[in-house]
């Protein structure tokens, strides 16, 4: 599969997520400066993280606006699929892509450390090959990862099942304590309506090979490219 | 001419920042304070001569898709 991923000026996870893509899963990915008009061909894009534009003004804010991002839109309108992390998922909220907004930690702290992730559901391109009971120990590595929605755009969150992963305890409970940022219901990432543009503040591309200590955040990848595999399949039927 | 966005957190937007610079200001002996909010202040130069009701327009526009975020941000628009 080809994957595009995205660098905007203060991108600093890009290479790590060339890395896992090529090296770990020998699949092709290409990096893709944010003055680019036009994706080129490509089956899923990832934003990755980093401080994109020094966050200035609010995470993401600038760089939603750069050239690269309308073609981003223009291939989420037509299914593509679309993985922010961190700071790619405060860009994709920003752009619209995503609903609702990251805010200041409510510690106010930077958080740098491993967490517990418990999927939410199996229904995504995102979340497909994660066995339903395994918890995924993910490190986080951000100041603004508060995820707020107002109370109507939390209960069609719900509704429609777009949660997929929340902040869990060793034990897999959704606890105020395991909750290293104030966000809303414990939640670490969401999808779209249309499930094929997500988004979350842990870093999977930092805990995929055992080296790291941990090799969960492959799951995430590779629910990707089984959804991209079957769609393929499902095309040439 | 200058224009001047204040921006500010929605009320049910949790404002830690806000929460604990009023807790500061306690520590310090200033009472009476019963809430503070940290916002941002962006001061906007425009060309002299530029028509107030067309900059008025064209920065709310501004303010609401970028300089705000309206989900959990507030702003005021002041030109003069």
């Amino acid at each position: 599969m080809n994957f595009a991923v995205l660098q905007f000026p203060g991108s600093n996870c890009d290479q790590d997520c060339v890395h896992v893509l090529r090296q770990v899963l020998g699949h092709s990915a290409r990096l893709l400066w944010h003055k680019e008009n036009s994706l080129g061909p490509v089956d899923a894009v990832i934003l990755p993280g980093g401080f994109s534009y020094g966050d200035y003004l609010r995470t993401g804010a600038i760089a939603r606006f750069s050239p690269v991002m309308a073609a981003v839109q223009a291939f989420a309108a037509n299914g593509g699929l679309v993985l922010g992390i961190c700071n790619g998922f405060q860009i994709l909220c920003e752009a619209g892509l995503l609903p609702g907004a990251l805010i200041r930690n409510r510690s106010l702290q930077f958080r740098c450390e491993h967490v517990f992730l418990k999927t939410a559901t199996p229904d995504s391109p995102f979340t497909n090959r994660i066995p339903a009971d395994k918890l995924l120990r993910i490190p986080i590595a951000h100041g603004d990862g508060c995820y707020f929605a107002d109370e109507t755009t939390l209960a069609r969150l719900k509704t429609n099942n777009q949660i997929l992963w929340r902040y869990v305890n060793a034990q897999g409970e959704v606890t105020e304590q395991a909750n290293p940022n104030g966000s809303l219901d414990n939640i670490a990432g969401i999808g779209n309506e249309r499930r094929n543009v997500a988004g979350l503040m842990p870093h999977p591309e930092r805990a995929s090979e055992a080296i790291l200590g941990s090799a969960d955040g492959r799951l995430i990848f590779e629910s990707i490219i089984a959804a991209l595999e079957s769609k393929s399949v499902a095309k040439a039927a | 001419m200058k224009a001047r966005i204040i921006v500010t957190p929605k009320k049910a937007v949790l404002d830690p920042q806000g929460k604990t610079v009023q807790n500061a200001l306690e520590h310090m002996g200033y009472q009476g304070v019963t809430g503070v909010h940290v916002g941002k202040y962006i001061e906007i130069d425009l060309a002299p001569g530029t028509d107030k009701a067309a900059a008025q327009q064209a920065l709310n526009d501004a303010a609401r898709k970028f300089l705000s975020n309206p989900i959990i941000e507030d702003y005021k628009l002041e030109i003069e």
